[in-house]
């Protein structure tokens, strides 16, 4: 059941990473994108993490596309039968450059067996500080990023949140007509 | 039965390659930042399935992969943001958004 579910979201998320990429008028591509978002949140729910499948939704399928739409909008081509999202000239040299990257990685990640032999003999270097983590994942994330008695990620969800509010700035600085 | 870490792997660099492809042939810099996008979801998809395959103690209890994926996301919504406002600018200022006709800094 799950390798099905696993198939059948692959190909379609596959399938619209090439519409993506493939698409003649760029916003096609832009739809075909919360296609890839949704399937990825789908990909994430068969691996058991429900809190990123639902921030994957909120933020990509929701926010980025609506923010790559409205950048759309307001970049618009005078000419309607024009191709939007055209290939550049070197498009054939991206083509060999990508094919090698991803034969590479699969090459990687598919023939050798050594990133558990790595992993092993790994210990915890920290002190004996045990939780008690709850079985639910949002309320794990929750308390691995806010809480500070235990071993947690407050420092850099802090460091986020400052990115965040330079990114904020940054665009409207950017942004901004004058 | 559940599909192997492979599986997840492969999906991932395949989606990955495909953003990349997208990232340098495209020439409309939306284009490009859509395939950049795509490239930051395949490595998602690879870290959450790290962190659901891995069984090694701490790395395991503390979920280090969904963690990273979290942040990623918060990167990448930033950078979205900042792009776009970028690509905004520029069409004000030179009213294309074709990243072969910005050549402003070019030698």
């Amino acid at each position: 059941m799950a390798t099905l579910l696993f198939w059948l979201i692959a190909v379609i998320l596959v399938a619209s990473a090439l519409i993506v990429v493939g698409a003649r008028k760029i916003v096609h591509s832009a739809i075909a994108l919360v296609a890839v978002f949704a399937m990825a949140s789908g990909i994430f729910l068969l691996l058991n993490a429900e809190f990123i499948a639902i921030v994957q939704i909120l933020i990509y399928a929701g926010a980025v596309t609506i923010l790559i739409l409205f950048a759309l909008m307001l970049t618009r081509t005078s000419n309607q039968n024009e191709i939007t999202n055209p290939n550049s000239k070197g498009w054939w040299a991206a083509l060999i450059v990508s094919a090698l990257v991803g034969a590479g990685v699969i090459f990687a990640s598919t023939f050798t067996h050594s990133t558990t032999a790595l992993l092993g003999n790994i210990e915890p270097s920290y002190g004996t500080n045990t939780c008690p983590f709850p079985t639910n994942n949002v309320a794990y994330i929750g308390t691995l990023l806010y809480s500070p008695s235990c071993y947690s990620y407050v420092l850099p969800f802090e460091i986020a949140s400052l990115v965040l509010l330079v990114a904020i700035v940054g665009a409207i600085v950017i942004g901004r007509e004058d | 039965m559940h599909p192997t870490l492979t599986h997840f792997l492969v999906l991932g660099a395949v989606l990955f390659c495909i953003g990349l492809y997208g990232a340098l042939a495209k020439r409309n810099a939306i284009a490009i930042l859509m395939g950049i996008e795509i490239m930051l979801n395949a490595v998602n998809i690879t870290l959450v399935a790290f962190s659901f395959y891995n069984t090694v103690k701490p790395y395991s209890e503390y979920l280090t992969g969904q963690i990273f994926a979290i942040f990623i996301i918060t990167v990448a919504a930033a950078e979205a943001a900042v792009a776009l406002a970028m690509i905004i600018s520029i069409y004000r200022k030179r009213n294309t958004v074709d990243v072969g006709e910005i050549n402003l800094m070019k030698w």
